[in-house]
């Protein structure tokens, strides 16, 4: 599904991430871990495409990215769904369509009409936030909007950066629980987290891959924690 | 969006609603591109009037004065009108000729009345006198009918016009020019005006274009919302600014019985049709010129 051979990426003269070798397979679950700087964000963004790696083969869903044009790689983070900690919206549009952008775009706006829409918001616990504006919602409700946006394609991967990083502890519990949820729906997830509790709190509910990422390079992969 | 693409352009005007709203209102832009739209259409208009009145002006000279010519009897006041006589002869039996008379005294008077006054006393003056000559078909042969003049009537001077038609057919085709280019200048304006509006509207929004990259736009999805945006902007500022342009031409002093260049600009039967064209082409200028901006300014916002 997103396959790093070798790959290295540089930026400014300096090398940031170097010999990642890493298979996301369909229906895994992966913890990136990591000091702050590590590099955990960069591995994020190739691995939708936002990035492209300086050296080293890219693949995602079989094609390599080098070889992928700018429409390519849109069609790509359809299968995408992306959390980052520093969610972004579009801040004059109600939560209920910045929620549906993903289908909008993708011309499947009927479907963002539909009750899917409403189950989906239900299912995160924002219907009745459906009609705020993103500057309205709390830390919480950000990241919650933030998975609803990314699942509401049904993606294949679902990469989310630090999605419990401004949100406390009940809120991080519903959050994993809702993406262990995902991946027992078929999804591959990554979640790039320095928060070790977190880790060993959704093991107990998941068989998750542990990835730590420390001078450059994927360290202990493979190795549980 | 690859290039100019007349179903796209269409596809503007129908529209996506969801599409439209991921770019969020910009009142001043929005109003500086609408006003700025409506003036350039406003001197277009006038550019138009300008160029289409100089066209039809120099058509005007260029045919009255093609088909007229005068001859002018100079001699001794006890010849003129013997001379007068014999020179109409000659016009008669002249090819291109449709009709040829002399100015009655009264005629000439009020010519030279503007100079010398009502009181004037053609008779005691040695004022030429001035053979009207109306011409037919391809008009007549001036080198011939000089030569034919000049044996038979001493005191007869043809005037064909050419020497005054030729300066003024030129400067009035020059002013027509002048009109076309003031129109393309303005449309090359609009175009760097929208540009820019543009430009800035993609640099004010990067955080929407990230959004919108994330969940899967792709570039033809993001620049179409900015294009729609402009060219409907500029389409209603044209629109306003090209009625505006028309009401202003409509109120010009008429023609009337005094018709001369000023008051003869404006627009003249199926001439009224072509300003209409001015928002459509401003349309069509701002589709393109967003569409180049943004496909400039998405490669760059990698």
């Amino acid at each position: 599904m997103i396959e790093l051979d070798n790959v290295a990426y540089s930026y400014g003269g300096g090398e940031l991430l170097s010999d990642i070798t890493l298979k996301l397979a369909p229906g895994s679950f992966h913890f990136l871990t990591g000091p702050s700087g590590a590099g955990k964000t960069t591995l994020m963004k190739l691995c939708y495409g936002a990035l492209l790696p300086t050296a080293g083969h890219l693949r995602l869903f079989g094609s390599d990215v080098r070889a992928m044009g700018r429409d390519d790689i849109a069609m790509v983070r359809r299968r995408v769904g992306v959390v980052h900690q520093d969610v972004k919206f579009l801040d004059h549009l109600p939560l209920d369509e910045n929620v549906a952008l993903p289908l909008n775009v993708s011309g499947r706006q009927a479907e963002a009409r539909g009750n899917d829409l409403a189950e989906l918001l239900s299912w995160v616990g924002l219907t009745h936030r459906a009609e705020a504006l993103p500057p309205e919602l709390s830390g919480g409700e950000r990241q919650r909007a933030a998975l609803a946006r990314a699942v509401i394609m049904s993606p294949d991967v679902i990469l989310a950066d630090e999605p419990t990083g401004n949100i406390d502890w009940e809120m991080s519990q519903r959050l994993l629980h809702l993406l262990v949820e995902l991946n027992r729906m078929g999804k591959t997830v990554l979640i790039a987290t320095h928060d070790l509790g977190l880790i060993r709190a959704t093991k107990a509910h998941v068989q998750a891959r542990v990835l730590r990422i420390a001078n450059r390079r994927i360290q202990l992969a493979g190795a549980d924690l | 969006m690859r290039a100019f693409d007349v179903g796209a352009l269409g596809a503007i005007f129908k529209g996506d609603s969801q599409a439209d709203r991921v770019v969020p209102p910009s009142g001043f832009t929005a109003k500086l591109t609408l006003f700025a739209a409506g003036a350039m259409a406003f001197l277009a208009v006038f550019a138009l009037a300008l160029s289409l009145a100089s066209g039809r002006l120099a058509q005007v000279w260029g045919q009255e004065l093609a088909q007229s010519a005068t001859v002018r009897i100079v001699a001794p006041l006890d010849q003129r009108a013997a001379q007068t006589e014999a020179a109409l002869k000659v016009l008669e039996t002249t090819k291109g000729v449709a009709s040829a008379r002399a100015l009655t005294d009264a005629e000439q008077e009020a010519l030279l009345a503007p100079w010398f006054g009502p009181e004037l006393a053609l008779d005691s003056l040695p004022v030429p006198r001035l053979i009207e000559v109306i011409e037919e078909g391809e008009g007549l042969d001036p080198v011939g009918l000089r030569l034919r003049l000049s044996a038979e009537v001493p005191g007869a001077v043809l005037d064909d016009h050419s020497r005054w038609r030729a300066p003024l057919v030129a400067a009035a085709s020059r002013l027509r020019m002048l009109g076309w280019l003031s129109t393309l200048l303005i449309g090359t304006a609009v175009a760097a005006m929208v540009t820019l509006a543009a430009q800035a509207a993609l640099a004010a929004n990067a955080q929407v274009i990230a959004v919108l990259r994330l969940v899967g736009a792709t570039d033809d999805y993001i620049a179409r919302a900015f294009i729609r945006r402009f060219t409907l902007r500029a389409l209603v500022g044209a629109a306003v600014g090209t009625v505006l342009g028309m009401l202003a031409v409509i109120l010009l002093p008429d023609a009337g019985e005094a018709g001369g260049f000023l008051t003869g600009l404006g627009f003249r039967g199926g001439d009224w049709l072509v300003p209409l064209l001015v928002p459509i082409l401003t349309a069509a200028v701002a589709f393109a010129a967003t569409g180049a901006a943004a496909r400039r300014s998405l490669k760059e916002l990698t």
